[in-house]
C-alpha cells in the first residue's frame, strides 16, 4: 500500500510529532525555515510511506493531508 | 383584579408577565421571596428556574441564557450584587440584554438586612470594571414594578444592554396592593446575533477579547454610541409640586416616597417645596435639573446613603444652584417628620439668606 | 500513473486560522478531535462551545461552530444557562486547569452536581500557560513552576487535585474519563472518550467530562518530545488515565438509598483503596 502525505509548511512549528510518531520513518525535519521561523517537516518521498495517518493523528497544527492509492 | 404582595414577589411575577423565561439566583436578605417566588412560577410557566451556588454562578448563568436568546433575569443585594460586577461588565461588552435586581441593603461589608440607597455609585458608575454603563430604573412602589420590569425588559432586548433594576430592602419586603392587569407584556425583538446552533446560518460568536487596542478602542466607541442614544431617548422622572416650588427635593425610590410624606407636612405651613423623583439613575435626568435652575435655586438631595446621588445633582447643576443634603447610611429609614424638619430649616435658613441679599 | 485517494483531510468544522499555540501543545491536538468528533457525529447544526479565559481562549478563531467566551472559570455556569434554554443543542465547556480546578471548581463541581447534561473538556497540562507559567492546583509536587520556583510544596501549596475523582462522588456525574494526547494510542482513546460523552449528553444520561493530560512544553521547560515522555513517565502516575465513571443513567438521588452499594450502576475501575462513597 502506497502512502503519500501533504505537510502544509506554513502552518508547521517543527514540534517533532510526526518525525518521532511515524513507525516508517518517512519524515525528517529540513532546513527550511517558515515565515513563522520554523524548521519544516518535509515528506521522504520514496516508498517508505504507507498512507498510516499516524503523522497527521499527532499533528496539532493540523498542517497534514493523508493519501493513500 | 389587585393582589396584596410583597415588592420582591410582585417583581418577580411582573417579571414572568414580562416574558421572562429563565431565572437564576441566590438566597440573600432581603429579596429572598423574589427568588423564592420565581421557584414556584417560573416552573410553573415552563421557564428556567435555577437556585445557582452563588451569585457569580448566576450572573454568568444568565449571560449564557441570554446568549441562548432568553429573556433571563437574576436578583440579589448587598454583597452578591459585589460578586456580580465581573459578570455584568461581560454582559455589556458581549451586548447581551439581561435584568439584574438589587435589592438593596445596607452596607459596606457584611452590613445589615435594612434597606438603603448605598448601591447608586456601584449601580450607575458601573461597579466592574472597563468604561460601560447600565441602565438604572428606580421603583418607587409595589404597584410602579409593574411598569418599571416590563420596561427593563424591553430596554435591555432593545438596546442588547444589561439593565439594573434598583429597589430595596423596604420595597422589596412592603406588602401593597398590585394590579396586573394593566402590564404590558414588551414585544419580542429579532434577535441575529445569539446561539442557537449553526443550522441554516453561519457559525456565530459572542466574545469581548479584543487584543488589538485600536478595535478595542473601536467597540468602546460603538458602545459610547449606544449609551449616548439611551442618554437621549430614556430618560425619566416624576415631579411633584414644582410648579410654584422655591426648594425642590431630589430623590428616588424609598426615598421619594419618604420626602413625599415630609413635603406634605412642608406645604400645610405653606412651605413651597416640590419634588423631582428620579427614575432612572442612569440616564441621569440632568437636563430637568437644568431647566429647573431658571426658576428654583434650591434643591435638597435627600437619599439613604452618605451622599451619592447628590455629586450627580452638584455635577449637572453647575454650581448654578445650591445644593443641600440629608443622608442616613447603614440602612437607617428617616421618618417623614425627620426628613420635613430637616428640610424646614434649610428652606428657612436659605430663603431667609436670598432675602437678606 | 497511481491514483491517490484521501485518507485524512482537515475538518471542515476548522477554520483557516493558524493555531496560535505553541510547537508540541496538546491544544491543537484537542481543538482538532473535537471538530472530527461533531463533524462525524453530524452535530454541527446543535453545537455551542464555551471557550474559557487561558490558552484555550481564542476558539472562536478555530472552531466553524457557535462559540460563546466566558470569564475566567464560569465556562459550566454559562453551559448550563444556554442548555437549559437550548436542551436539544450540543454544549460544551472548554477548560483548562486554572479555569476549571481553580476559579470554576464551585461553578464545575455545582453544574456536574445537579447533572447538568453538558460536556466539560478539561485540559489539564499542570500549569498555567496563558498567563506565564504559573502553579496549577494540578501542578505535581515539587514541580517548578513561576510561582513554586522552588518546587510545589504540599505545605505550602497543598496537593494536585484530582478532579475526576474529586466529581466521580457527585451523583449527577455520569461519564468521566482520563485520557491523554501525548501518543498516538492516547490520541485515539481520546477522541473515543470524546465522542463517548457527547453521545452521553444526547441520550440525557447526565453530566460528562473528559480530562486530558496535554503536554505543555513551554511551560514545563522541555523539549516537545520530551514532554510527552514527561506525561506517561510522571504525570500519569498522579493523573491515573482510564474510565473514573461511567454509568448510562447518573444516579436519581429520589430512587435508590444513597448509602445501598448498586453494584449494576458503577462500571468503573475504582481509582482508590476504598470504593466511592454509593
Amino acid at each position: 500500500m502506497q502512502g503519500r502525505i501533504h505537510i502544509d509548511g506554513e502552518r508547521c512549528k517543527g514540534c517533532l510529532f510526526c518525525i518521532e510518531f511515524c513507525p516508517k520513518k518517512s519524515i525528517h525535519l529540513s532546513e527550511e525555515l517558515n515565515l513563522k521561523g520554523y524548521f519544516v517537516s518535509a515528506f521522504d518521498s520514496g516508498d517508505g510511506c504507507n498512507g498510516c495517518g499516524i503523522c497527521a493523528l499527532m499533528c496539532p497544527e493540523v498542517a497534514i493531508e493523508v493519501e493513500r492509492a | 383584579m389587585k393582589h396584596l404582595m410583597s415588592g420582591n414577589a410582585a417583581l418577580a411575577e411582573a417579571a414572568i408577565l414580562s416574558g421572562c423565561t429563565a431565572y437564576f439566583g441566590y438566597p440573600i436578605t432581603p429579596q429572598n421571596e423574589l427568588t423564592e417566588h420565581m421557584a414556584k412560577r417560573m416552573v410553573e410557566s415552563g421557564g428556567v428556574f435555577i437556585q445557582s451556588e452563588s451569585e457569580i454562578a448566576a450572573i454568568n448563568m444568565v449571560l449564557g441564557a441570554s446568549a441562548a436568546g432568553a429573556r433571563a433575569m437574576t436578583s440579589s443585594s448587598g454583597p452578591g450584587m459585589s460578586l456580580k460586577q465581573e459578570g455584568i461588565s461581560y454582559l455589556v461588552a458581549d451586548e447581551l440584554p439581561a435584568v439584574i435586581v438589587n435589592v438593596v441593603r445596607g452596607g459596606p461589608g457584611m452590613g445589615n438586612i435594612s434597606p438603603s440607597q448605598s448601591d447608586y455609585f456601584q449601580a450607575t458608575r458601573g461597579g466592574g470594571h472597563g468604561d460601560y454603563k447600565t441602565i438604572v430604573l428606580a421603583p418607587s412602589s409595589v404597584q410602579e414594578l409593574t411598569e418599571i420590569v416590563p420596561l427593563a425588559f424591553d430596554l435591555a432586548d432593545k438596546y442588547r444592554n444589561p439593565v439594573l433594576i434598583l429597589g430595596d430592602g423596604m420595597l422589596g419586603q412592603m406588602m401593597e396592593p398590585v394590579d396586573f392587569d394593566g402590564l404590558k407584556r414588551p414585544g419580542d425583538y429579532q434577535k441575529d446575533y445569539i446561539l442557537t446552533g449553526a443550522k441554516d446560518r453561519p457559525a456565530r460568536s459572542i466574545y469581548s477579547l479584543i487584543f488589538d487596542a485600536k478595535l478595542q478602542e473601536e467597540h468602546n466607541w460603538k458602545l459610547q454610541r449606544k449609551f449616548q442614544l439611551i442618554e437621549q431617548n430614556e430618560v425619566r422622572y416624576e415631579t411633584y409640586l414644582t410648579e410654584d416650588a422655591e426648594m425642590i427635593v431630589v430623590a428616588y425610590g424609598m426615598g421619594a416616597r419618604i420626602a413625599k410624606g415630609a413635603i406634605k407636612r412642608l406645604r400645610q405651613e405653606g412651605l413651597k417645596v416640590g419634588m423631582l423623583r428620579l427614575i432612572t439613575l442612569w440616564p441621569f435626568p440632568a437636563k430637568v435639573l437644568q431647566e429647573m435652575v431658571d426658576t428654583v435655586s434650591e434643591f435638597f438631595v435627600f437619599e439613604m446613603s452618605a451622599g451619592q446621588m447628590v455629586e450627580d445633582v452638584r455635577l449637572a447643576l453647575g454650581g448654578k444652584a445650591n445644593v443641600h443634603f440629608y443622608g442616613r447610611p447603614g440602612g437607617v429609614i428617616p421618618m417623614p417628620v425627620e426628613l420635613y424638619r430637616i428640610v424646614s430649616r434649610h428652606y428657612h435658613q436659605a430663603l431667609s439668606a436670598l432675602s437678606g441679599k | 500513473m497511481t491514483t491517490y485517494k484521501p485518507i485524512y483531510e482537515r475538518p471542515k468544522l476548522l477554520k483557516e486560522a493558524h493555531f496560535h499555540y505553541c510547537p508540541g501543545c496538546g491544544h491543537g491536538i484537542i481543538n482538532r478531535l473535537l471538530m472530527e468528533v461533531i463533524e462525524e457525529m453530524d452535530l454541527a447544526d446543535k453545537a455551542i462551545c464555551v471557550a474559557p479565559a487561558g490558552c484555550g481562549m481564542l476558539l472562536y478563531n478555530y472552531f466553524d461552530i457557535d462559540v460563546i467566551e466566558s470569564a475566567h472559570g464560569r465556562g459550566s455556569a454559562v453551559a448550563t444557562g444556554i442548555k437549559r434554554m437550548l436542551p436539544d443543542s450540543l454544549v460544551f465547556s472548554y477548560q483548562g486547569d486554572g479555569d476549571l480546578a481553580a476559579i470554576g471548581t464551585a461553578e464545575g463541581f455545582h453544574a456536574a452536581n445537579r447533572g447538568e447534561n453538558i460536556t466539560v473538556i478539561f485540559v489539564n497540562n499542570g500549569v498555567y500557560g496563558m498567563t506565564g507559567g504559573q502553579m496549577a492546583p494540578t501542578t505535581l509536587i515539587d514541580q517548578v513552576t513561576t510561582t513554586s520556583p522552588l518546587g510545589r510544596n504540599s505545605n505550602l501549596a497543598g496537593h494536585p487535585v484530582r478532579i475526576c475523582e474529586v466529581f466521580s462522588m457527585l451523583d449527577g456525574t455520569a461519564y468521566l474519563e482520563r485520557v491523554a494526547v501525548n501518543k498516538p494510542a492516547a490520541v485515539v482513546r481520546t477522541k473515543k472518550a470524546i465522542r463517548k460523552a457527547f453521545q452521553r449528553q444526547i441520550d440525557g444520561a447526565g453530566f460528562s467530562l473528559v480530562e486530558i493530560l496535554s503536554p505543555c512544553p513551554t511551560a514545563w521547560k522541555m523539549g516537545t518530545l520530551e514532554a510527552c515522555t514527561w506525561v506517561d513517565e510522571v504525570m500519569s502516575k498522579v493523573f491515573p488515565l482510564g474510565v473514573v465513571k461511567d454509568v448510562t443513567r447518573a444516579a436519581d438521588p429520589g430512587a435508590a438509598d444513597p448509602g445501598a452499594a448498586d453494584p449494576g450502576a458503577m462500571s468503573a475501575t475504582p481509582r482508590s483503596e476504598e470504593a466511592p462513597c454509593s
